[in-house]
């Protein structure tokens, strides 16, 4: 196995375990792919969005409540936003540490990394704690919980990855030539920033732009 | 250059058991992939003969109604879910890496994780019939609204889907990874074994379908449990959104089961003809034409909801007609004019090619819009689906087994029993799934419990008792395999004068595959060495 592996391996950048895991990655895009069809086939459906109009079966029976407010602010997201993209640069600076060789630089940025992943998750439970609607509220709450609920879960799977790499690192392990699972750490990441960009445009970015009254800022 | 010796990874002794449980050998893995996929198919067959039994006469009560829904749906569940999506997976395991020349799996621990998934999810799906209101009954397909509203065995059954969906997807980067890096040297990608190529589109479709797939399954727990609203028009939601995302799995999962398959026949066909296979660049082309266009007639199987552009739908549905017929025509020449012998591995492709001739014709007529109104959801659908699922997947298994059982186990299953086994199943199954599509025409609908048409009853019955044949067809391979197991080890490594690498090691292959690897200068390695064209220790 390495005799042969080594000798295809000449040419080849990509180590076998970085292409399994942007294999893996292909797989996880199509997973949220078919998550966000799910939310704009729902919207492109519904006449009026958010459908405040529906009555749900819940409040068809008494229930729930008569109505809620689907309403959704615009800060915070945006905070957290910053903080996702500026884990993600400081996530590329840990990488870019190692492959100088310079384990504390990458220390200390993976430190940051993982702060800002858990701060990004604090931030998200309590905007979910201010919301005025669940996930039971209409195809609007269902949509909105389970594309940043999956995404939320992505982000803690991140962090607990790059978490790892900062405990072997700690441990002395990583060096110029071999970092392997910092770099998947660091496109894993990468992926999971996009995802959150794609989701804060279609939540709202997209709709405080066109002045759609459900995001007020 | 004459051969490239092989390093040996270290072997110690242990339990036997231990062993088994804790393998990340590529040979075992496949072993307890064909152990745990044979288990579900005879309990999907236990099931398919009990809703035979239900159908056999007309205003028959053998099954309550909720009884016999469960019935088919665990029947269509275990066969696709349990049986036939992982075999593949299972002699892949055990091939692949046999014939690009590799000594196990790209990431056999990965491979371990893959087939471990498949017990807890097997048992997670069948313990629905233990909990209130029984396993689930929406059928394979889980449409809502019914899928939102039935008990706990349903959730049951999203879990273990989920399960094996995961399963599906770290097995196929698995299997890409293996075919891109692991090759011997010499072993280009176009000259590898066509049943390694059919595995190679396989994987790309499970790794970017089986996702989708999970997603809607999270949908509908979502909805079950969370009071989610994607699929209730209460709540603004659709049922036509779980279609089109699950179709988007599905269609492509129906290449996924059958393209294997069709590999397992391209190695077989030269072999017992004596000839290359004829047009192997056009096949492979073939493979990846039925690949890219598998995704885009998902909507079809919706045409009846009238959501979807038919026009296009219904036009890459034929289109996929056209490299299916490629391959036919590839297989018929390479027959042509061949030294044929019909050993059970040639008479089980031989199967494979006229039943999946059949289900092929039926299917593209039903593809034809205006047809797919009439007879969607009648017996005609279920007719159509056994031609292609049976009729090409499952003899396609016994092929397979029939063909490499030799290499795996180092003994040879007999020919008689063979012969016998493939002539009881090939009338049994036309007995079964022929009157299907008359009934279908004549509107019988699909996934009743009862008919109260008298005139239907006679198909039925027939129906029925060919189910029976299928059944007993099942024994003499048991036999087969038990007389085989009596007997020592005794099959040469190249029982079959077969053209790829798999037969140049020892039946079965030491624990690092190969001593040493000839050289690879065509996708026929074995067949160069025997006529002087290539170096090898032999
Ligand atoms: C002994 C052999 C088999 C018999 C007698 C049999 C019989 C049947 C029958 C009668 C139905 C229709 C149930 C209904 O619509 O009410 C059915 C459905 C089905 N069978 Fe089989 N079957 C056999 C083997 C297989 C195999 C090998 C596969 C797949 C590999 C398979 C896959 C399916 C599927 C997908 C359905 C559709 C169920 C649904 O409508 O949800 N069957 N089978």
């Amino acid at each position: 196995m390495a005799a042969h592996g080594a000798a295809v391996g000449e040419r080849q950048q990509l180590s076998n375990g970085m292409l399994g895991f942007i294999l893996f990655a292909a797989s996880e895009v199509m997973f949220f792919g078919g998550l966000f069809a799910a939310y704009f086939i729902a919207r492109a459906d519904s006449t009026q969005w958010p459908p405040n109009d529906v009555l749900t079966a819940m409040k068809a029976a008494g229930t729930a409540k008569e109505t809620v407010e689907l309403h959704l602010e615009f800060v915070l997201p945006l905070i957290a936003t910053v903080v996702l993209v500026i884990s993600s640069v400081t996530m590329q600076l840990a990488v870019m540490a190692i492959q100088k060789g310079n384990r504390s630089g990458m220390i200390r940025f993976l430190i940051i990394s993982v702060s800002l992943g858990l701060l990004f998750l604090a931030l998200q439970m309590y905007d979910y704690s201010q919301l005025s609607f669940r996930a039971g509220d209409t195809i609007f709450g269902t949509t909105f919980y389970t594309l940043t609920g999956f995404h939320g879960a992505h982000v803690a799977g991140g962090t607990i990855f790059i978490f790892v790499c900062l405990m072997r690192g700690m441990g002395g392990g990583f060096s110029a030539r071999n970092h392997e699972a910092v770099e998947a750490a660091s496109f894993y990441w990468h992926f999971v920033d996009i995802v959150w960009i794609a989701l804060f445009t279609i939540f709202y970015l997209i709709p405080l732009i066109s002045g759609d009254s459900y995001v007020s800022a | 250059m004459a051969s490239i010796v092989m390093p040996r990874p270290h072997t110690s002794e242990r339990p036997a058991i231990l062993d088994w449980l804790t393998t990340v050998d590529h040979k075992k893995l496949g072993i307890l992939y064909l152990y745990f996929t044979l288990f579900f198919f005879a309990v999907g067959g236990i099931l398919a003969l009990l809703v035979r039994t239900q159908l056999a006469v007309a205003d028959n009560d053998f099954v309550t109604n909720d009884k016999y829904n469960q019935i088919f749906t665990m029947h269509a569940s275990a066969m696709l879910f349990l049986f036939i999506i992982p075999v593949w997976a299972g002699f892949g395991n055990y091939m692949v890496p046999l014939q690009i020349g590799a000594a196990d799996m790209a990431f056999p621990r990965i491979n371990a994780l893959s087939f471990w998934l498949l017990p807890p999810a097997g048992l997670l799906m069948f313990s629905g019939f233990l909990v209130d209101g029984g396993a689930a009954q929406a059928g394979w397909t889980a449409y809502s609204p019914l899928a939102r509203t039935l008990g706990p065995g349903m959730d049951l059954w999203i879990i273990a889907v989920l399960l094996l969906g995961i399963s599906s997807t770290i097995g196929a980067a698995n299997f890409l990874v293996t075919m891109f890096r692991m090759r011997a040297p010499g072993m280009t990608m176009f000259r590898m074994p066509i049943f390694c190529w059919t595995m190679l589109v396989t994987a790309v479709l499970q790794l970017l379908a089986t996702p989708v797939l999970a997603a809607a399954l999270s949908m509908l727990y979502i909805d079950r449990n969370f009071g989610g609203s994607f699929f209730d028009p209460n709540g603004g939601g659709n049922v036509v959104l779980w279609q089109n995302v699950f179709w988007f799995y599905s269609h492509p999962a129906v290449y996924i089961m059958i393209l294997p398959g069709m590999g397992i026949v391209s190695e077989i066909i030269p072999v017992f003809s004596r000839k290359p296979l004829f047009g192997y660049k056009a096949f492979v082309f073939a493979t990846l034409g039925i690949g890219g266009l598998g995704f885009s007639v998902w909507a079809h199987h919706m045409f009846t909801t009238g959501a979807v552009l038919k026009p296009f739908f219904g036009f890459m549905t034929f289109m996929i007609g056209i490299p299916t017929g490629v391959k036919i025509f590839n297989w018929l020449a390479t027959m042509f004019r061949g030294s044929i012998t019909f050993e059970p591995p040639m008479l089980f492709a031989l199967g494979f090619i006229s039943m999946f001739l059949i289900g092929g014709i039926n299917g593209t007529f039903s593809a034809a819009v205006p047809v797919d109104f009439a007879l969607h959801d009648t017996y005609f659908v279920v007719a159509h689906l056994h031609y292609v699922l049976f009729g090409g997947s499952v003899f396609a298994v016994f092929a397979g087994m029939y063909y490499w059982f030799p290499k795996i186990w180092g003994r040879r299953l007999n020919d008689k029993l063979g012969t016998i086994q493939f002539a009881l199943m090939i009338v049994g199954f036309n007995l079964t799934f022929f009157p299907m599509h008359l009934l279908g025409l004549d509107g019988m609908p699909r996934r009743i419990a009862q008919y109260n048409n008298s005139d239907w009853t006679f198909m039925n019955s027939i129906s029925t008792a060919g189910a029976f044949l299928i059944a007993v067809s099942m024994i003499p391979f048991l036999v087969a395999v038990v007389a085989a197991f009596m007997r020592p080890k005794d099959q040469p490594n190249d029982p079959w004068q077969g053209n790829t690498l798999e037969w140049y090691t020892s039946s079965p292959p030491p624990v690092h595959n190969f001593d040493d690897v000839p050289e690879i200068r065509s996708e026929r390695p074995l067949f160069d060495l025997r006529h002087g064209k290539a170096d090898g220790h032999r």
